[in-house]
């Protein structure tokens, strides 16, 4: 038993000064009848080396090719000081900061965190990070019903990703709150329709910039609308295109959210992943999730602790502004890490790559016939090709070492995004692929 | 030894111009005002510190040496299952093929990443005795609110329109929070008097109109509710659910299944239960079990298994038929899901039982140890946990639960959890869990031993080594500062 102390003489010893003479005894704490007599039906222990065998032929049975998917998730370059410090297990092993002075490493680079995020967005305040991209839109959601009291509406443009619209749908579907979804035109949100769907009873318009489609979607119109009818505004934007795109803080939306992953943190098929959320200094009192702040001890020294736990659910229970116990502390840390390291210059290069060779790309594609944009509004680092047959061009594209969509069933599209990690090689060898 | 130079805050470590990472441009590429319009590019860069490589790494060393963790410290953190993380995990996860797989790549290029997923369900199923279960909630708070969804929709189903989520004082916040979050109306009963459900008031409480009862169990005094199944079969009786809140799982693996006594859904937190790293707070990975007449209802996707025409078998994805939705995006917390995978595939049925005894036999231990310090009011025996009070060290000597645990940071221990359960007087939670030593156990005790006889008034002003010593929340909570203030003034 690898993670087991107690050797035989010892458990003898530990039952004789319970005062009890078998391990049964304790046992009958669960009355008889319910105990399982049988043991339970899983496959054999295996030791370390013979395990480390069988999940290496077990991670060669899933075949991941030199990476353009996107659609919420994106292959960007981890340098390697975020797995080494998110790595030690003063970090990883180490629970919620409940009390505070065995806790300052965490906390403050849990304050780091909210400052870097704010810096990032233009927002004023960022909460400690909640699970992934998804439900951060679902709680910035609620945190708008909170502010304006306004229950029985939302509006989402149809450019939002639509796992995290499904999300949100899922979220409100016990509360009687209607989800108006405004379409899409030629890629981004169409704002007349949009304005139209909004009314003195919505809570909130909930926009993402650059949207599903890979689409830069206009932030401040949005927000303007969203304000003129009294609802709040919610964008959910890409961090990794803020080395170079306006800040959610600059189009005046009321909260800002995004998936981080891309800040440093691995694929793993879906995570964990990092959600940010971050808002106007107003409305602090309504978010949702952990806060740090900044305080003294009783020496004077400048120190860290949990903030605002009156909102949180282990003091408030069914008044809480959230049902949320964790955040997503690991990732946070590798955000930090990943800021820190790449600074505004980094932060900057990266965006710029991706832009770049984002648009080098599609420029190559759409040379080959049948193959075009689906869309002509600006993109970023994603963007939706029009082809004739999805699944003979995701073929092509396999058979040469690439993963490439997901595809859109709808009208024959597909995504295609680039990273900075994508070289000047693998973009002409991709499209040489599928000519 | 302490290093504050580079514990300061990262943005006053910044220097203007000094860079960390590279990502040297082609110098033939286009501007980016010739690839989009004018009005959507930023003025400026962000406004992050600028640091060099070794200026993070040593920061973030320093940062690490103030924490407590698992790695490096006896964590006896009540209701929290701070067990050992195994090495190996952190390898497995990283693995080419797991680690870096898109959550987007289709079902016939992850079939192995599918495999481990479709065993960790089965395995899940089997520890639960509940047999269908999702893997896509993040948390064990979001758990729960799924499984409250599942619920409604079940209840909507049979054509039935139930309000009431009925629970214990002792709950965990999440319980109600996630009730009210899924539209129910929250009835908590009044805290009993032996530490146990009190039957005869719950049977007033429940009828036609009564959804779900949420219970955790063992119960969060550590005691495993004796009536459970009687609880269960009143419930079953006027058509509610149980619902077993599974954060207390690590008592009973192999011993009693939450679907054997009852429940007919709950979460685990796998981060708990099965060793994924708490990190700090986060992530954690909360999969639900529920009993076959809820599968239809379960977020989605969720993995199936078929046999395929060369005898193997072939995986893939589906969401249930009436299912609720997802509840967040992509499959779930993977990468702690699977290191639960390794945990399970590593101990099997007897080293998992094994786990659970050696649980109680470290907790019960423990508490004998302790009894004349540091009683515990309710229960003679208990099971993974228990719960001990400092009342008559407070009534004699004016020490509280709170003194005890900040002293006990100066011994080299972390804290237990205090002043939850809210039904015990001046609270102290304890869970030692298996993956402690005899030696450890014992060094806690003369800890506590000693502690009690020290100086209330040296006791006020613990924690006397830590890095900092009692910080001022009530300030922190009045005027937050929950940004570096610098920043904000820029």
């Amino acid at each position: 038993m690898p993670y087991l102390f107690a050797t035989d003489e010892q458990r003898r010893q530990m039952l004789d000064v319970i005062g009890v003479s078998s391990l049964e005894e304790l046992l009958a704490q669960v009355p008889q009848e319910l105990q399982l007599e049988r043991p339970l039906d899983l496959p054999p222990a295996m030791a370390e080396f013979e395990l480390e065998h069988e999940l290496q032929a077990i991670a060669k049975q899933n075949k991941s090719r030199t990476c353009f998917m996107g659609g919420g998730a994106y292959d960007h370059f981890i340098p390697a000081v975020v797995d080494e410090i998110a790595g030690r297990g003063e970090f990883y092993t180490a629970y919620t900061p409940y009390q505070p002075e065995a806790s300052q490493g965490s906390l403050q680079a849990f304050f780091e965190y909210q400052t870097l995020i704010c810096q990032l967005t233009g927002m004023d305040v960022s909460n400690a990070s909640l699970y992934e991209g998804g439900t951060a839109v679902s709680e910035a959601v609620f945190m708008a019903m909170r502010v304006n009291g306004r229950e029985k509406k939302v509006v989402l443009s149809a450019g939002v990703n639509p796992e995290y619209r499904q999300t949100v749908e899922t979220y409100l579907c016990e509360l009687g709150c209607q989800v108006v979804t405004a379409p899409v035109a030629n890629g981004t949100t169409d704002l007349g329709q949009l304005e139209a769907a909004i009314d003195d009873q919505t809570a909130c318009v909930v926009v993402q910039s650059p949207n599903f489609f890979g689409c830069i979607e206009d932030v401040s119109a949005v927000s303007g609308m969203a304000k003129a009818a009294g609802a709040l505004s919610v964008m959910s934007f890409d961090p990794i295109s803020l080395g170079v795109l306006k800040r959610p803080g600059d189009h005046g939306v009321d909260i800002a959210v995004a998936e981080g992953q891309g800040l440093g943190t691995p694929l793993q098929y879906g995570g964990p992943y990092l959600g940010i959320l971050a808002c106007r200094q107003q409305y602090v009192r309504k978010m949702p999730g952990r806060l740090i702040a900044q305080t003294k001890d009783r020496d004077g020294k400048t120190c860290y602790v949990l903030g605002l736990q009156t909102r949180e659910q282990h003091i408030r229970r069914d008044k809480a502004t959230s049902n949320i116990c964790t955040n997503q502390g690991l990732l946070a840390l590798r955000a930090t890490i990943y800021l820190s390291v790449l600074g505004p210059a980094g932060l900057k290069e990266v965006a710029t790559h991706c832009c770049q060779r984002a648009h080098d790309l599609a420029a190559k594609l759409c040379q080959i016939p049948g193959v075009s944009l689906m869309y002509s509004a600006p993109f970023f680092k994603e963007f939706v090709l029009k082809v004739d047959n999805v699944n003979a061009f995701v073929a092509k594209a396999h058979a040469a070492g690439f993963d490439v969509g997901p595809d859109l069933h709808a009208d024959s599209g597909i995504l295609v995004a680039v990273t900075e990690k994508r070289t000047q090689a693998e973009i002409d060898a991709f499209v040489a692929a599928v000519s | 030894m302490e290093n504050t130079l580079s514990t300061r805050s990262l943005f006053e470590m910044s220097a203007p111009g000094r860079r960390g990472t590279q990502f040297p441009l082609p110098a033939d590429g286009p501007a980016l005002s010739d690839l989009l319009p004018a009005e959507v590019l930023a003025e400026s860069a962000p406004g992050l510190p600028e640091l060099t490589e070794p200026d993070v790494v040593r920061h973030f060393v320093n940062l690490s040496k103030r924490n407590m963790s698992v790695d490096s410290h006896f964590y006896p953190l009540g209701s929290c299952t701070m067990k050992y993380n195994p090495k190996r995990h952190e390898r497995w996860a990283k693995f080419s093929g797991i680690g870096d797989l898109h959550p987007h790549i289709r079902p016939q290029d992850s079939q192995g990443m599918l495999r481990m997923l479709y065993e960790s369900q089965k395995m899940l199923g089997e520890i639960a005795g509940l047999p269908a279960v999702s893997l896509q909630p993040a948390a064990g708070a979001q758990g729960e609110f799924t499984a409250l969804l599942v619920a409604a929709a079940y209840f909507r189903d049979k054509g039935e329109t139930r309000k009431k989520v009925v629970f214990p004082a002792s709950a965990h916040g999440t319980n109600p929070a996630s009730a009210a979050l899924a539209g129910f109306e929250c009835v908590q009963l009044d805290a009993s008097q032996n530490g146990f459900v009190d039957v005869e008031q719950l049977a007033k409480h429940v009828d036609t109109d009564t959804a779900v009862f949420m219970i955790t169990n063992p119960n969060t005094l550590g005691l495993f509710e004796k009536d459970i199944h009687r609880i269960s079969q009143m419930l079953h009786d006027v058509g509610a659910l149980v619902y077993i809140d599974g954060a207390n799982m690590n008592a009973v693996l192999g011993i009693t299944r939450p679907g054997d006594f009852g429940g007919d859904m709950m979460h685990y937190n796998v981060h708990k239960t099965f060793t994924g790293p708490h990190g700090a707070g986060g992530p954690g990975a909360g999969p639900i079990a529920v009993r076959d007449f809820l599968a239809d209802y379960l977020p989605g996707p969720i993995v199936t298994k078929a046999d395929g025409e060369d005898g193997n078998p072939v995986y893939d994805l589906a969401t249930p038929s009436k299912s609720i939705g997802r509840v967040r995006s992509f499959f779930g917390n993977v990468g702690i899901l699977l290191r639960g995978y390794f945990y399970l595939r590593t101990l099997g049925a007897h080293g998992l039982r094994r786990v659970s005894e050696d649980a109680i036999l470290n907790a019960n231990y423990l508490k004998e140890r302790l009894r004349d310090v540091l009683p515990v009011p309710n229960g003679e025996r208990c099971m993974h946990e228990f719960v001990a009070s400092a009342k008559q060290l407070k009534d004699e000597r004016g020490v509280t639960a709170m003194d005890i645990a900040k002293r006990l940071l100066d011994y080299g221990f972390h804290a237990p959890t205090v002043y939850f359960p809210l039904v015990v007087a001046e609270a102290l939670m304890m869970e030692p869990t298996e993956t402690e030593s005899l030696e450890t156990l014992d060094a806690f005790v003369e800890a506590i031993q000693a502690i009690a006889k020290e100086d209330p008034e040296f006791l006020k002003e613990a924690p006397h080594t830590t890095p900092v010593r009692r910080p001022d929340e009530v300030a922190a909570a009045r005027k937050p500062v929950l940004c570096w203030d610098a920043c904000l003034d820029g």
